[in-house]
């Protein structure tokens, strides 16, 4: 416990509390200048701006509550209560949820709409703290390693069945923090890899998948085997000049009877090459841990470029599909699904190095790119405040999470630190996945901008999420 | 705890990294491509064109053969439209429940071609109808009124000449600089001649708009705004009133009426019968296919296209290179004896008295006399061969302007054609022919063309005696001086001198008894003229005359060509002469009231063959 408020002042990170006002404030300028194209009150709560600025209020009012009044032991202590009250709200908000937008996920209170599952970040992420602060906490321990997945899942399955899909992908952050505290890294190699995969199958071809998939395998196997790796360099060089050799010698009779692309040829050859050294590390030693996992992974990889159709035709929403789609290449429509997305690079392209000054956004203004001021806001900044204002809000945004991450590595308890990366990986999936979607490197995913976009529930849950780390923090 | 601050930096950098590669993704969106900049200002910038208004064409007295109105229309975006009203608006334009169901579907069917685009709903609606939808127009989203200038023509004449203008189509664009899709342009007549000047220069009025292309605000107040500048307007040597009177004197006939003031070459009226009526210039692809079909050719300028034999009026041209290559002189006499006769030759003529001079030859119009003269021009012994003495004869003839372009103003003019001795050397081998075998040369026919610009061109040069102006429509202005080609004489190769004699010929056809242009005499003025009847091989002769007036210092000269008219005093001589005394007298005497008459009821359509 703290000793006196004063010495609690001493110890807030007043530069995370200064950084995070500060983006909140950005954030609302920029609403304004969003919607606001007639001149109207600031305050007035018809408008956007209006009811915006009312959350923040309230947010600065639940943050200085966190802050000051509630002391630190007590989120570690309501943390499963918390866990289990938000639970059972959102299987409340799939019975009496307000429709909006085609979610069910809302929760109708008179004049205003509150978004459980934007809050349940914040008791998710206390939960996991409590379970993987647990004196002898192990991933190896198979127990302890369900009940932290577990605790993650379920929010997870509850969202999707709301139909906020975007909001459920939010909490591959967890993931990340399961690696800090001691989850095997390959699996988020192996995510990763899943991913790249499905991609590539889309965009090019499951051959192409095929070669990269097996390609890594085999990098893998070179880094780690302590084999000689100059052979296998040798083989590689050979392997690539093989492949281009009947189109770089033009030889008829080749192309006439293999009717392969020279890809294709290095497909199979790297693909031979690779089950050769697998097998023969096999035998040579069948207890090697790596080789059975690569031969695993390979497998699972190959099952799922060869699924990549039917996920991608059966299992996606059509808007879904789409939405890749567009953003692979594989289909234009700047009037349809693309049509967010390239009037939001549009808003954000034009705006050069410097803006065109704030207010002065011809895109974000006349309301060319939709959603501007929930989950495209990041047009107007780019529009209004160019490079270096989008620049700036970057790097706003890391050193956040830097400095949390920071924190969390100093502080000596575990539920603060494991709290604090939630907190980072949280907010640093939904910049990355956010920032991508408004600038063409994602498909668009409905997450709000932190700080940054227009809602309540979203800036309410981020603050409150962040406030409680800083609050925690202060306690080292 | 080593391993937890690896990971802690791999954290960092991982995250580092991700970020940077949206620092350069940004950079590269925002700095290094332009084409977002410009999309957002397509995006954002709306360019409403100003159309400016054509310049107006104005006739020789100052009045306007063609000015602008406005054009009340209402559009209709049909992707802004929503549920409105049909009977109230039906109630304001006056219109059926049907036409506006029917608008609807056909827009339905093509939402593709039109797309976010406004399409006509309705054309043409009065201003009364206009401003009260103004008012009402916030009733009725999607639909918007436009107000657009159009040509109006004062006076029903002068459709040829003056030509039309419509919107330009992809060709145009490619073959015309400084055109967009939507614009308008000159494509016949004096539009098109003087298109750059009608023409004036588009401004446009620049918005912002937002993303469902609803304006928003007048961009920075208008400081880029350019304003419309209207077109000149023309001053033309065009008489409208004359050429309305033209007009109705060549209603139903089939033919050109031209007129020239000798002393500037400045043409008066071109007509060309049947013609495009003005009312129709102004809807013109509504009547396009239904001109274009017209087995008439109301599309045709016949007065600068129709290339044909001249006939008779060509004498003067042989009499006059006769005179100036001393084969004959005034004085020398031919026999004729109902024509000319060589062998097997013979070359008709009516009865007259026999011999006769040169005077009495243009007066009579004998066949026979000129005859004898082209034989006397090309068997000049001077020369060593025919082939020779046609080449000094073509050169002759072209420097009366006939065989190229005169270089008029007036657009698609052709050059008509004079037979050279390549020609003939051609048509019977080299020395196969002589001057017998061209002697239909003497009398306009054969092989030479001209057209009647030509042949009111050849008048003027007479009536000049010696000299023309290449003859243009365009007068001078401080502004812009008339081309050097229409203020420079351009003298034939025959002396001044003989042309006295010709024009007293031409004078005693109309006044000498036994004179073929009697007909054309007018009251107070002493009118000279020659008769022609160009030989039809496919139906009735074409009546041909030329004519000018006063004798002394003439004012006008006509070439009137009726095609199938019969003798060139049957048709062409009294439309010519009737035109030139509605010029210098200002209207028709009482004793020639009767000839107008006739000439305003004849209906020679029916004797000519069409295609």
């Amino acid at each position: 416990m703290a000793g006196n408020s004063s010495s609690l002042i001493r110890r807030l990170d007043w530069l995370l509390i200064a950084v995070s006002l500060l983006l909140i404030a950005v954030g609302w300028m920029n609403i304004y200048s969003a919607i606001n194209v007639e001149d109207r009150s600031v305050f007035d709560i018809s408008q956007r701006y209006g009811m915006h600025l009312l959350w923040i209020g309230i947010s600065v009012v639940i943050d200085a509550l966190i802050l000051f009044a509630i002391p630190e032991k007590f989120w570690s202590a309501v943390s499963w209560w918390g866990y289990i009250l938000m639970i059972a709200l959102l299987l409340a908000v799939l019975v009496i949820g307000v429709e909006i937008k085609g979610s069910k996920s809302w929760i109708s209170l008179g004049a205003i709409n509150i978004q459980p599952a934007e809050f349940s970040k914040i008791t998710t992420s206390l939960a996991l703290s409590l379970v993987m602060s647990k004196y002898g906490f192990s991933f190896k321990n198979f127990k302890d390693a369900a009940l932290a997945f577990a605790t993650m899942i379920t929010p997870i399955l509850l969202i999707l069945l709301e139909r906020e899909t975007g909001l459920a992908l939010v909490y591959v952050a967890f993931l990340f923090v399961f690696f800090r505290e001691g989850m095997s890294g390959w699996w988020l190699l192996l995510g990763a890899m899943a991913i790249l995969l499905f991609v590539i199958t889309l965009a090019y071809s499951p051959f192409i998948a095929l070669l990269t998939a097996l390609g890594t395998i085999w990098a893998l196997i070179v880094i780690e085997s302590k084999e000689s790796n100059l052979w296998l360099l040798a083989v590689a060089a050979g392997i690539a000049v093989l492949s281009f050799l009947p189109k770089l010698l033009a030889v008829e009779f080749v192309s006439r009877y293999i009717h392969l692309s020279a890809f294709e040829i290095l497909a199979i050859i790297v693909a031979a090459v690779s089950v050769f050294l697998i097998v023969r590390l096999l035998i040579r030693n069948p207890r090697a841990k790596l080789m059975r996992n690569a031969l695993l992974s390979l497998i699972c990889f190959i099952g799922l470029i060869y699924s990549v159709e039917f996920i991608f035709e059966k299992v996606l929403q059509d808007h879904q599909r789409a939405r890749i789609e567009v953003l692979l290449g594989i289909k234009e429509d700047p009037s349809g699904v693309g049509y967010n997305v390239h009037q939001s690079m549009v808003a954000i392209g034009s705006g050069g190095l410097t803006g065109k000054g704030y207010m002065n956004g011809t895109q974000t203004r006349f309301n060319f790119v939709p959603e501007q001021e929930t989950d495209f806001i990041f047009c107007t900044i780019g529009e209004e405040w160019g490079f270096l204002g989008a620049l700036f809000i970057l790097a706003s945004y890391f050193f956040i999470i830097a400095r949390i991450i920071y924190s969390a590595e100093k502080n000596r308890n575990n539920f603060t630190r494991i709290y604090g990366y939630c907190v980072a990986m949280c907010l640093a999936v939904h910049v990355v996945i956010n920032l991508s979607m408004t600038i063409g490197l994602m498909p668009v995913i409905g997450i709000p901008l932190p700080f940054l976009s227009y809602g309540g529930s979203s800036l309410l849950a981020f603050s409150i999420l962040l406030f409680i780390f800083i609050r925690l923090d202060a306690e080292r | 705890m080593a391993v937890y601050f690896r990971k802690k930096s791999i954290f960092i950098i991982v995250i580092a990294v991700v970020f940077l590669v949206i620092a350069i993704r940004l950079f590269s969106i925002q700095i290094i491509h332009k084409e977002y900049r410009i999309t957002a200002e397509n995006n954002a910038l709306k360019y409403e064109t100003q159309f400016p208004a054509r310049g107006r064409i104005i006739d020789r007295n100052g009045l306007s053969m063609v000015d602008n109105k406005m054009v009340y229309d209402i559009m209709v975006t049909p992707i802004e439209v929503t549920a409105f009203d049909t009977l109230a608006l039906c109630d304001i334009f006056e219109l059926d429940k049907e036409y506006v169901v029917n608008c609807f579907e056909g827009y339905k069917r093509d939402r593709r071609k039109i797309g976010y685009g406004s399409v006509y709903f309705l054309k043409h609606i009065s201003s009364e109808q206009y401003n009260y939808f103004v008012e009402q127009s916030f009733h009725f989203p999607g639909f918007s009124a436009s107000i657009r200038s159009a040509r109006r023509y004062p006076y029903n004449a002068g459709g040829n000449l003056i030509g039309y203008v419509s919107e330009v189509d992809q060709n145009y664009i490619r073959n015309n600089e400084g055109y967009k899709s939507g614009d308008y342009a000159g494509k016949t007549g004096i539009e098109q001649a003087y298109e750059s000047r009608l023409r004036g220069e588009k401004g446009y009025t620049i918005y912002l708009r937002d993303a469902h292309n609803q304006i928003k605000e007048h961009y920075e107040d208008g400081q880029y705004d350019k304003e419309a500048v209207a077109g000149e307007d023309l001053n033309t040597s065009i008489d409208v009133i004359l050429q309305a009177y033209g007009e109705a004197l060549m209603k139903n006939k089939v033919g050109s009426l031209v007129a020239i003031e000798p002393s500037t070459g400045e043409v008066l009226t071109l007509i060309s019968s049947p013609g495009i009526d003005v009312s129709q210039l102004d809807e013109i692809n509504k009547h396009y296919s239904e001109l274009v079909n017209n087995p008439l050719r109301p599309m045709f300028n016949r007065t600068v296209q129709s290339a044909q034999p001249p006939g008779s009026v060509f004498k003067l041209v042989n009499g006059l290179i006769a005179l100036q290559e001393g084969v004959i002189t005034e004085n020398t006499m031919y026999p004729c004896h109902n024509g000319f006769t060589v062998g097997s030759l013979h070359v008709g003529c009516h009865s007259h008295p026999s011999p006769l001079n040169l005077k009495q030859g243009i007066m009579m119009s004998c066949n026979s006399y000129f005859c004898y003269t082209l034989r006397a021009i090309l068997d000049n012994p001077k020369y060593e061969s025919v082939e020779e003495a046609l080449t000094k004869w073509h050169d002759y003839v072209a420097s009366f302007g006939f065989g190229s372009k005169l270089g008029s103003d007036i657009p698609y003019e052709l050059g008509g054609n004079i037979p050279s001795a390549e020609t003939y050397n051609k048509m019977y081998g080299k020395k196969g022919w002589r001057s017998l075998s061209v002697i239909s040369l003497s009398i306009g026919q054969g092989e030479f063309q001209a057209t009647p610009l030509h042949l009111a061109n050849l008048c003027a040069t007479v009536a000049n005696r010696g000299y023309y102006y290449t003859p243009h429509i365009i007068r001078g202005s401080e502004e812009h001086p008339l081309a050097e080609e229409y203020t420079t004489r351009h003298y034939t190769m025959v002396d001044t001198s003989y042309f006295s004699t010709i024009v007293d010929g031409m004078e005693m056809a109309v006044y000498s008894p036994g004179g073929t242009a009697s007909v054309a005499r007018i009251p107070g003025v002493v009118v000279c003229g020659k008769t022609g009847t160009a030989q039809n091989p496919h139906g009735d002769d074409h009546s041909v005359f030329i004519c000018f007036a006063p004798k002394d210092n003439p004012k006008i000269a006509v070439a009137a060509y009726i095609e199938n008219g019969g003798f060139g005093a049957t048709w062409a001589a009294p439309i010519a002469s009737l035109l030139m005394e509605k010029y210098l007298n200002g209207e028709i005497s009482p004793e020639r009231k009767w000839q107008e008459q006739r000439v305003l009821d004849a209906n020679l359509l029916d004797k000519v063959k069409t295609r």
